[in-house]
């Protein structure tokens, strides 16, 4: 019987013809009550469940799932992980993210295939790259790193981008964020599950929640299609869906669902070994390590559930690709896909409490939640553990939208939300 | 490409429309009662439904705002009109 991973335990099994693999998590049937229960099987729930029993001593707890775990927008992403933000209260958030991606493989004894390759947006005028300038300092000063680029240093990370005369974007420098990169999204999902599970969480899959239990004013658990299930508190952590779910909770959320759809070529030779994102495009493109050219760019203009992409954005991210690498012209696409995402008025996350005493709120995360898996599942347990805001969420309470003070990342970083 | 119907000019495509906002709200008159709370339910709350929703939309070629009533989940449209027409 294999628990941990390793090369050895690999070599071992493989002698054995690999039949001591036991399977990564339990499937129990739900319990009639837990000390906490977790909406939503995608990356922030499972971490948010490990972390409760790791930083908190919470094990008594359920991940409830509707579909399979990380069927969501975990599985949905481009899997980029970056904090190249402008605001000190966002860098403090993703960069405490990232952070935790760094150790994150070792920590879940899973192989999470971080790469750390870095991320560079380009810029295409001097005017941009005043602007690219003040986005590095500002991100100096919170403390990530960043660099100021020309246009020979991008060149070298990336010698395929258009270096043409005529090109309607050309390349003047731009942002690098050396420790961005990118992880396996399944991976991250799955080791989250594992380590949850080994400290005794429960996950149950193929379980809709259909409404919430309320007493006394509080949310006292959670109704589902396989029953009842009492709770001494609930979290929320379910992206794109985050609407439909308050509203059986009673309230209302500043919250707009959008399609955010992203399409993956043939796998071809290594070519490309960092992220790139065009300021002029809204493109931004990496090959994953099969080999595939991953593309991804802004929303569909629609309000939508649909978790598929209209073809006039597809259009536009693709003739973006062609306008930075003209070679990709050859490429064949080989899927395309799209997920609901949170879109919130200040491209900012929501976490906090609820209208709903009892019920938690980590949504919002729009276009960049996967990225902030870690930092989302760690904030969301210490918010539910303890009953109040860690520092670094307090920012992102929902009481954002009454006092004015919103973080207002759609105009301070620049990146296509 | 999905074509949307705006009521002045017919069916066009979906790229000449830009969503405005949600239909039915009141903005909180006087402007000075109701407090912080109302104003943020008015500026930020949505509905954001999953299914059958009423919404603004403008059509930017010909710059009219209109009631389109659509489906979030299928995108198909039941219809549009004019605002301050019943439709």
């Amino acid at each position: 019987m294999t628990r941990r991973y390793s090369a050895f335990s690999l070599f071992r099994e493989g002698l054995r013809g690999h039949t001591g693999w036991q399977p990564a998590w339990r499937s129990p049937d739900p319990k009639p009550a837990y000390d906490a229960v977790i909406i939503g099987g995608g990356g922030h729930g499972l971490a948010t469940a490990y972390y409760l029993a790791k930083n908190h001593g919470m094990r008594n707890v359920a991940v409830i799932e509707k579909g399979w775990l990380g069927g969501g927008n975990t599985g949905r992403n481009t899997t980029t992980i970056r904090s190249n933000y402008f605001y000190p209260e966002s860098v403090a958030l993703y960069d405490f993210a990232l952070k935790l991606y760094e150790g994150l493989g070792r920590e879940l004894n899973y192989n999470i295939m971080f790469s750390q390759r870095g991320v560079v947006t380009v810029a295409h005028s001097e005017a941009e790259m005043e602007i690219a300038a003040r986005i590095v300092n500002a991100m100096q000063i919170n403390g990530t790193d960043a660099e100021l680029l020309g246009p020979d240093a991008v060149f070298d990370k990336a010698p395929l981008l258009n270096r043409g005369p005529k090109a309607r974007y050309p390349v003047f420098g731009g942002v690098w964020q050396g420790r961005a990169g990118g992880a396996r999204h399944d991976a991250v999902a799955w080791g989250y599950a594992r380590a949850a599970d080994g400290f005794g969480v429960d996950i149950i899959q193929n379980c809709e929640v259909t409404g919430f239990i309320v007493e006394n004013g509080r949310c006292a658990g959670v109704e589902t299609s396989r029953g009842s299930i009492r709770a001494g508190a609930v979290g929320l952590a379910v992206a794109g869906h985050s609407g439909v779910l308050a509203e059986k909770a009673g309230f209302a959320l500043p919250i707009q669902s959008y399609s955010l759809q992203a399409m993956v070529s043939e796998p071809v030779k290594p070519c490309l070994d960092t992220v790139v994102l065009y300021l002029g495009t809204g493109t931004y493109l990496f090959q994953s390590d099969k080999g595939e050219i991953v593309v991804g760019g802004g929303l569909d203009r629609v309000p939508s559930y649909a978790q598929r992409g209209n073809p006039p954005m597809q259009r536009t991210v693709l003739s973006g690709m062609l306008e930075m690498f003209p070679s990709f012209g050859q490429l064949k696409m080989l899927r395309q896909w799209a997920g609901n995402v949170d879109v919130v008025p200040d491209s900012s996350p929501i976490i906090g409490p609820s209208p709903l005493p009892g019920l938690f709120l980590n949504c919002g995360w729009g276009t960049g939640g996967f990225k902030s898996i870690t930092a989302g599942g760690w904030l969301m347990a210490h918010l539910i553990a303890t009953g109040s805001h860690h520092e670094i969420s307090r920012p992102f309470d929902l009481d954002r939208f009454a006092t004015g003070r919103l973080v207002d990342e759609a105009a301070g970083s620049g990146i296509a939300h | 490409m999905q074509r949307f119907p705006c009521p002045f000019c017919g069916p066009r495509d979906e790229t000449e429309f830009h969503f405005a906002a949600e239909a039915g709200k009141t903005r909180p008159e006087p402007a000075g009662e109701g407090g912080a709370e109302r104003w943020a339910e008015y500026l930020h709350l949505k509905k954001n439904p999953k299914g059958p929703t009423r919404e603004i939309w403008v059509h930017t070629t010909c710059g009219e705002f209109f009631l389109m009533e659509r489906d979030t989940l299928t995108h198909q449209v039941a219809g549009s009109s004019a605002l301050g027409v019943q439709s």
